[in-house]
């Protein structure tokens, strides 16, 4: 690919490790390396920024608790707003999503994530974790309407020691970088932007260019300025 | 400029001393809080509306009506009178009473609720919140303006004929406060009626109220009642205040910390970084609240939220003292030098009378005899304009 197919794109990688080192980290890692390489092959540069979820550990009580998401949150929203790919990483603990990364997801908007693409990894101790990754990490950026790439990688401790986890690395940094290169998100937020419910001021409408998406002219509006609603009670 | 305090009228356990006060306790200390709110010298004292426990104030109309009879000169209000599961006419009727109670010193700020469950208590469907907050509001706004009203909606029976009693006072409705942040149709509903918008300005982030209240300045001044910088915006807060800012977070803490909207949540400090909240010195929060015309612009109504958490009876009223004493002098003296000139004052009885009559005798409307059931006969008052003639069903 060359001129005006060229991209630069943002990579935004979100891991949940906590310990040091960290084969999540390491995962995250690797799978953020070969995005990078597979975009520059096909021309494109990458700048790749790092969430460490367990910085913003001091903050989670608070977005928990009252849905006050301090400045760290704050910053990491942004950061995703702003990504056109996401690397998510976990690890895996009793065959379940580390609490962290999910109550990460859980306390940002329902649309900040809407069509964008997400590739997803897990780490995990032995393979008897194995289906966590797409049972239940597919499932959760399904309801937040992502793009997730078909190929998420899963990496138990013996994974580590075998080629056949480089082959799914490089598919799935492969496929991240299609979806980024199709700009899948734009052209369906572009289109369908409007269809989904969102939250007046959430963070995602304010990235969307929140001023003008209040609907002047639905039913509700009609009503709010001394219009009728539905049908007259009998 | 109006300056006042706001209560949610929970019944929470003090932290420090360990006791939960009773019902009967909360109840005698908030009038106790609402006559001292005017003897340091405060403009406006608010009560919200809940139906359970911990809550205690599921009549505010008949508090504020006590409230009235004990003092003089302080504006009573709601924070918030739930307009999706009182009847419009319910409310209309309630508060007419109070207005003419209260001899005008009374408004009302209408609100959706916080509490899910309440919708079904009262026969009414949760799912329906928003559309029912909006239709209730439009007949409310018709049934203190129209002797007599017509009416058909969708939640509940026609109205034939109807007039609702008493009309209010001098003929003048009480001035309506829409309460929310997050909503824009409550916001063009309060554009649409040329009423007050009121955002509580508490727990959040300024980025969270500074949209809606932008959205409801630009369509006032579409609807024509006036520039954007002549809407009429309300807004909240919440202080706790000491002679020094140490004492102020060593006393305010551990209610912070049990607080149920903050407790084991985000720190004192982090809230106060990023919220409205202020845990200091006098001159800290007139800082802090200075700063609140530099996003929402200028504004007509301040509510300070000083009574909740468990704070004791004598914490609150100290809190008063302060209030009264050492800021809202201040901020009242440097609000006004910043103030637009053209930015009006907050409506009252007497302003709306004035804008209403000029310099004419209010009207007193005095009922004909013999109306009986509300649905027969004719205009209902000896006055009544002929517009207001019923056009009753043919059975």
């Amino acid at each position: 690919m060359t001129g005006t197919d060229q991209k630069q794109f943002r990579v935004v990688v979100v891991n949940a490790g906590v310990s040091d080192p960290s084969s999540t980290q390491l995962l995250a890692d690797r799978l953020s390396l070969r995005v990078e390489a597979a975009a520059q092959q096909n021309g494109h540069t990458v700048e790749t920024l790092h969430i460490g979820l367990r910085e913003l550990l001091p903050e989670l009580p608070g977005a928990l608790a009252s849905g006050y998401l301090g400045t760290k949150f704050t910053a990491a929203v942004e950061m995703l707003a702003s990504a056109d790919g996401v690397i998510a990483t976990t690890p895996v603990y009793k065959a379940g999503l580390s609490g962290l990364f999910s109550s990460f997801f859980q306390v940002l908007d329902n649309d900040l994530l809407i069509a964008k693409p997400v590739l997803l990894g897990a780490t995990a101790g032995t393979t008897r974790h194995a289906l966590v990754v797409d049972e239940q990490m597919r499932s959760m950026f399904a309801f937040l309407r992502a793009m997730t790439a078909p190929t998420s990688v899963f990496a138990a401790g013996e994974d580590w020691q075998d080629t056949a986890l480089s082959k799914r690395i490089d598919r799935a940094a492969q496929e991240l970088t299609v979806l980024m290169e199709s700009d899948v998100e734009r052209r369906i937020r572009d289109t369908s932007w409007d269809s989904y419910k969102h939250e007046l001021g959430s963070a995602a409408s304010i990235a969307a260019g929140a001023k003008n998406d209040i609907d002047l002219d639905s039913d509700l509006m009609r009503l709010a300025t001394g219009g009728t609603f539905g049908t007259p009670k009998a | 400029m109006q300056f006042g305090v706001f209560s949610v009228s929970d019944v929470t356990r003090d932290p420090v001393s360990g006791i939960t006060p009773s019902e009967a306790e909360r109840i005698d200390a908030i009038v106790k809080i609402a006559v001292h709110a005017e003897e340091v010298g405060l403009d406006v004292f608010a009560v919200g509306e809940h139906h359970n426990p911990p809550w205690f104030s599921s009549s505010p109309s008949t508090l504020l009506a006590h409230i009235a009879a004990l003092t003089e000169r302080i504006q009573l209000t709601t924070a918030t009178t739930l307009i999706t599961t009182n009847d419009p006419v319910r409310i209309a009727e309630e508060y007419a009473m109070l207005q003419h109670l209260a001899r005008g010193r009374m408004d009302i700020m209408l609100g959706r609720g916080n509490t899910g469950p309440v919708y079904p208590w009262f026969g009414q469907d949760i799912r329906q919140g928003l559309p029912l907050a909006l239709e209730n509001y439009n007949l409310l706004h018709r049934l203190w303006r129209e002797d007599v009203v017509d009416w058909e909606g969708h939640f509940r029976t026609p109205l034939q004929g109807f007039t609702s009693t008493p009309r209010p006072l001098d003929d003048v409705p009480p001035f309506v406060w829409h309460g929310s942040i997050r909503t824009p149709e409550i916001a063009e509903q309060a554009a649409f009626y040329g009423n007050g918008y009121f955002a509580n300005n508490i727990f959040w982030p300024k980025e969270h109220y500074q949209q809606l209240i932008a959205f409801y300045r630009e369509r006032y001044e579409h609807y024509g009642h006036g520039s954007a910088k002549q809407a009429i915006v309300g807004l909240g807060g919440q202080a706790y205040i000491a002679n020094n800012s140490q004492d102020a977070k060593k006393e305010f803490r551990p209610y912070f910390s049990e607080a149920p909207v903050y407790g084991n949540g985000a720190s004192m400090e982090d809230v106060e970084r990023s919220t409205p909240l202020t845990v200091g010195s006098p001159q800290e929060v007139i800082d802090k609240t200075l700063t609140f015309r530099e996003w929402a612009g200028d504004y007509q109504r301040q509510l300070f939220f000083i009574d909740h958490s468990g704070l004791p009876l004598s914490a609150v009223l100290t809190q008063l003292d302060l209030l009264g004493e050492k800021v809202v002098p201040v901020l009242r003296k440097e609000l006004a030098a910043l103030r637009d000139p053209e930015t009006p004052d907050a409506p009252t009885h007497e302003s709306l009378i004035k804008a209403k009559y000029g310099d004419a005798e209010p009207r007193q409307p005095r009922p004909n005899p013999n109306r009986g059931d509300n649905v027969t006969g004719g205009s209902p008052y000896q006055d009544s304009d002929e517009v207001f003639q019923a056009n009753y069903p043919t059975l």
